[in-house]
């Protein structure tokens, strides 16, 4: 790849504000991105050549891709992860953040709380899925379960976090206005501390999504984890690849709108 | 021992409590989680018995290797990506979005790579880790303060001095956060890894257990999982703790 670090880095810090400087950076971003998608193409066909039985190579996977766009079963299956996904991202955004909130505004609550949170983050939550799968039986709602359990964490980490650090100045400032609590969370807090929170939801987003689909990928009949699982099991490595590949596709994308939307907001 | 870790430990005693009386009271059906009393019994029997020793030393060597590998390629990686801006930008989308790919889709992939051995499952643990390292280390450079550098220029440090004496010692807590991450995730791969799709180890254990209704096992080794992960990761903690005290000091 040919990077000249010097002439980027130049271009970072100057940061002349005429269109064409500017057009011409987002021109270079495009063309860097587009080169690392290529070079990443080029290690999936060598890993192609190396091992056919276990992977399909770029084309035919992007054929495969679109042929599964196509079929009524992929919408079956991508429906039921949507479903279960959807509701663990909100239920995960919605009560992490509320829980967040509640354990940064209360100093001592959330000084007890933040090792006990940190340990929940970093077990190995795959192995207590049998439990859930016990409470919940299966179905829909030990999947949903189980990606709060991923998601809820890390948005519930760095709304506290978030909350924690933010600036005495502005809570001095709603003292001396004498809002009331709910003026004070809403006019004040929330503002300050949303750059942090949609980071927070950028990492729950993904660990929901990886929880939804480990959990199909063990006992479940439905969604997207299980296409993959019974691809595995059956042998099926076309099928098995595209879905890989379009959960990529959805994984990055969305990682990406995260980002910028994080980008746009800490300016 | 300070208020906080008092009202902590109660906390967490409380909760151990609560579990063990609605068990016993049979509020929770024993069919469905067993008291914590008696999942520690059984899992005293079963370290007694060597039962699962093999599994064990088999967990823990591949989360050994998959851990050290992802720390050490996690920064040379975390490095040379942030000596390339361009490389960065176009690498963040890719960064941001990772842990949202259950990287087990892989493993069939690494087994017809690597052979049926120990491998496959320690690439799985090895990828989900260092991507933690690789973000830590970008951070961590990113956030030496230009003072610090400009001392060296000052100074006129050779860049090999600069590393070890101005960057490394700087960037030096988020690494540390890299590292207790990249432990954890370690963990996390290569027990979902086992659990899912291997037929052996800890994670695999527990799966079997499950499939044969054998709770008592099952409730046992999860406990285990959970007191090793989290004794590790307090270890790593109260370690981390006193660096940071002493460079307050210093």
């Amino acid at each position: 790849m040919s990077v000249i670090p010097e002439e980027s880095g130049s271009a970072y810090v100057a940061g002349h504000d005429s269109a064409r400087a500017t057009q011409r950076r987002s021109l270079q971003r495009l063309l860097d991105s587009f080169l690392l998608v290529a070079a990443l193409v080029v290690v999936w066909q060598l890993v192609y050549w190396k091992s056919e039985v276990a992977i399909t190579g770029p084309i035919e996977t992007a054929k495969t891709s679109i042929e599964l766009l196509g079929s009524e079963n992929f919408w079956r299956h991508a429906l039921a992860s949507g479903r279960a996904f959807g509701l663990s991202l909100l239920m995960s955004s919605v009560g992490g953040v509320a829980v967040g909130l509640a354990l940064g505004a209360h100093r001592f609550s959330g000084a007890v709380a933040a090792p006990i949170l940190t340990a929940l983050y970093t077990i190995p939550k795959v192995t207590l899925y049998p439990m859930v799968l016990l409470i919940f039986g299966l179905g829909i709602s030990a999947k949903v379960a189980f990606g709060v359990m991923h998601g809820i964490i890390p948005v519930v980490i760095f709304t506290m976090d978030a909350v924690r650090n933010i600036n005495p100045v502005l809570m001095k400032t709603a003292r001396v206005f004498k809002l009331s609590p709910r003026e004070t969370a809403f006019r004040i807090l929330i503002p300050a501390v949303l750059p942090e929170i949609v980071t927070g939801l950028r990492v729950g987003f993904s660990l929901t999504l990886l929880g939804v689909i480990i959990g199909e990928m063990f006992a479940s009949q439905q969604g997207l984890g299980f296409m993959i699982i019974n691809g595995m099991n059956v042998h099926n490595v076309r099928s098995l690849t595209a879905v890989v590949l379009l959960l990529l596709l959805f994984a990055v994308a969305s990682g990406t709108v995260l980002l910028a939307l994080e980008r746009r907001l800490q300016r | 021992m300070n208020r906080v870790t008092i009202v902590r430990l109660c906390v967490i005693a409380g909760s151990v409590l609560a579990v063990e009386a609605l068990c016993r009271f049979g509020v929770i059906n024993r069919l469905t989680l067993l008291p914590p009393s008696e999942m520690a019994t059984y899992l005293l029997h079963l370290l007694v018995s060597g039962e699962i020793n093999q599994a064990i030393v088999q967990t823990f060597s591949n989360v050994a290797i998959a851990f050290v590998l992802s720390v050490v390629l996690g920064f040379l990686v975390g490095a040379v990506i942030h000596a390339i801006p361009r490389l960065r930008r176009a690498c963040d989308p890719f960064l941001a979005s990772y842990y949202s790919v259950p990287v087990f889709v892989f493993y069939p992939l690494f087994v017809s790579l690597f052979g049926l051995n120990r491998w496959p499952l320690i690439m799985i643990g090895f990828l989900f880790a260092i991507t933690a390292m690789v973000i830590a280390t970008l951070n961590g450079l990113d956030r030496v303060p230009p003072v610090l550098l400009k001392l060296a220029r000052v100074h006129r440090m050779s860049r090999s001095a600069e590393a070890l004496r101005i960057v490394l010692p700087a960037a030096s807590p988020y690494l540390f956060t890299g590292v207790k991450l990249a432990l954890a995730y370690s963990f996390i791969g290569v027990l979902a890894g086992e659990f899912i799709l291997s037929g052996g180890g800890l994670g695999y254990a527990i799966a079997y257990a499950y499939d044969a209704f054998d709770n008592r096992t099952m409730y046992a080794l999860m406990l285990f999982v959970l007191i090793v992960v989290t004794a590790i990761n307090s270890a790593l903690f109260i370690w981390e703790q006193r660096l940071l005290r002493r460079r307050g000091r210093g």
